[in-house]
């Protein structure tokens, strides 16, 4: 658990980071479409280079991009091996039994797989170059207009500021419960899957219990800090487009760019027929 | 100058079976601007809900409360009130609403509309002012329990209250992380701050000026800790002596010729060397 770095701040110093925090979530915004639209080997290329680029940018250590990548490794394997033996199309390659491989599955399974490596570092990216105070500011910000229609934006920011407050808390509450129903003898790595779905039980009781008591003493505490008493509220940071904002969302631009000439021009163009 | 004033107070709760629970019986007193006030008593005896009393987190069913000459149960007042009556909980955990120091710290003054720049230069005081000044930017989440409950300390100092009080505030901490605490009281005491000290701890008691002894909803006693731990009532109440009156009286049943009742160590030295 401790080593996964997939959604934690990384504090540097670099454009990046200095960002405002609304454009970097537009960004990731587009980029998360960009990669569920393009369709074309080059197009996801193109799509690799960028997020590179920015990793460097953000002047973050690779390995740290890397690692954030180790808490979908099941999820990534898993997908491969099923587009890889189920896809039934294609020129054939080997074929046992029931299964057939074939040279197009092999090249889907690879871009699937490529999808959800660029769409965890993309997110990755916005956690590690934005603290989540500055997210909950970036998403009340651009939610704004919402209030016209009656929704409290304040409200919702602070619920979400609380939520990724507490993610750590009860991580480790989860952890604290696993090691001490452990001490009591359960056993949660043994027996068929039924066995160990029960077997979490006595960990999700508890963990209830007390996400519960935690709740209510956050409640007060939110009180006695004067939540929602007065409606002069005033904010510490205010959050300001500059220069660079405009220029990252002229980059955004060209990625939407990108997409639509992916669509129109290079998804005909059969990369594996160029390959034979 | 008196600053908190209870004319027979009482609160009663209910329960989900609709029992009446009397938490606070017939409380009548007040406390002067500067005082270092402990509360003492055993679990259930409604210390917990005298404090709430102070701040209208709760409004008695009985009696009046009144803060500054304002009524708590006057709705009115409320802002006024919880503003410079500011409370520090037993879980550091559980009063934290971000995830970055000075996000957190923001929150109490951004609540009470304080200007931008005022928050930010009340930031820097607050965290010099308990001692955390390299921790800024850092995730409280990484922290030793006494940190934190310094920068929950600071969060609460930062809306520039009259009176803080500290409901079980150092039970959850080690001896040191209690240190740690005790000395930002310390401090604070000196300016002028009013505190408010619910304790188990009778050697952090006799730090105070006074102490209050609640049982079953009373107060049972008041008083100098000198007088208080010198009452043999004191084991009816579930109270033990604090060490160095504990050594005192051990001297003197031993057949010194000693005052047994000292609180402090300061004062067992004094006696000690006049025996010399
Ligand atoms: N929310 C509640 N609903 C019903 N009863 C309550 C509630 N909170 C407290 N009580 C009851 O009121 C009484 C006083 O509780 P209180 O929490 O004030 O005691 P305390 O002196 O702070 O105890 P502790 O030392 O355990 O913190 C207890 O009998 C308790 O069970
Ligand atoms: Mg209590």
């Amino acid at each position: 658990m401790k080593d996964v770095t997939f959604g934690q701040y990384y504090p540097a110093d670099s454009i990046v980071h200095r960002l405002d925090p609304r454009t970097k979530l537009l960004f990731t915004f587009f980029y998360i479409v960009a990669i569920f639209f393009i369709k074309s080997p080059l197009g996801y290329a193109g799509v690799a280079v960028y997020a590179v680029a920015i990793i460097f940018a953000a002047r973050i250590p690779v390995r740290t991009v890397l690692k954030s990548l180790k808490a979908v490794i099941f999820l990534l394997l898993f997908t491969m091996i099923l587009n890889v033996f189920f896809y039934k199309d294609g020129e054939v390659l080997i074929e046992f039994w029931k299964i057939k491989i074939t040279v197009e599955g092999l090249f889907f399974s690879f871009t699937m797989a490529l999808r959800l490596i660029l769409l965890v570092m993309g997110t990755s990216l916005l956690t590690f170059t934005t603290t989540p105070t500055a997210l909950t500011d970036a998403i009340e910000g651009l939610l704004k207009p919402l209030k016209y229609i009656g929704i409290n934006v304040h409200d919702l920011a602070v619920i979400m500021s609380i939520a990724l407050r507490f993610i750590p808390s009860i991580q480790e509450e989860t952890e604290k419960i696993i090691s001490a129903q452990k001490a009591r003898g359960a056993e949660f790595d043994t027996g068929n899957i039924f066995k160990k779905a029960k077997a979490m039980l006595p960990i999700l009781i508890p963990l209830f219990i007390s996400s519960f008591r935690r709740a209510d003493e956050l409640a007060l505490a939110l009180d006695a800090r004067c939540y929602n008493l007065s409606d002069k509220r005033t904010k510490m940071k205010i959050l300001k487009y500059k220069k660079t904002d405009f220029a990252a969302l002229f980059y955004a631009l060209l990625f939407v760019g990108l997409i639509v000439a992916d669509r129109i021009f290079l998804v005909n163009i059969d990369i594996i027929g160029l390959l034979r | 100058m008196e600053i908190i004033r209870l004319e027979n107070v009482g609160f009663q709760y209910k329960d989900y079976e609709g029992n009446v629970i009397e938490a606070v019986k017939n409380v009548s007193l007040t406390i002067d601007k500067g005082q270092f006030v402990a509360v003492l008593g055993r679990n259930g005896s409604g210390k917990s809900t005298l404090a709430k009393l102070l701040n209208a987190l709760l409004l008695p069913t009985e009696g009046v409360v009144t803060v500054f000459g304002r009524d708590t149960s006057d709705a009115d007042n409320l802002f006024e009130i919880r503003k410079n009556v500011g409370m520090v909980f037993q879980n550091p955990d559980n009063q934290m609403v971000a995830s970055i120091v000075e996000d957190d710290i923001a929150f109490g003054p951004e609540n009470i509309g304080i200007e931008r720049e005022e928050i930010i230069a009340r930031i820097e005081w607050v965290l010099k002012a308990v001692g955390m000044e390299e921790y800024r930017y850092a995730a409280p989440f990484k922290m030793s329990g006494g940190q934190k409950q310094r920068i929950a300390v600071a969060g609460i100092l930062a809306m520039k209250p009259e009176v803080i009080i500290f409901d079980e505030s150092t039970s959850m901490l080690d001896p040191e992380g209690r240190g740690e605490v005790m000395d930002v009281i310390k401090r604070l005491l000196k300016e002028g701050m009013t505190v408010i000290f619910i304790t188990h701890d009778m050697n952090e008691a006799v730090e105070a000026d006074r102490i209050i002894v609640l049982d079953k909803g009373s107060v049972v006693m008041d008083g100098k800790p000198e007088t208080i731990f010198a009452d043999e009532r004191l084991p009816l109440y579930n109270l033990k002596l604090p060490l160095v009156t504990r050594i005192a009286k051990e001297l003197k049943d031993g057949g010194l010729p000693i005052n047994g009742s000292v609180t402090r160590l300061e004062a067992l030295t004094e006696e000690l060397c006049r025996l010399l």
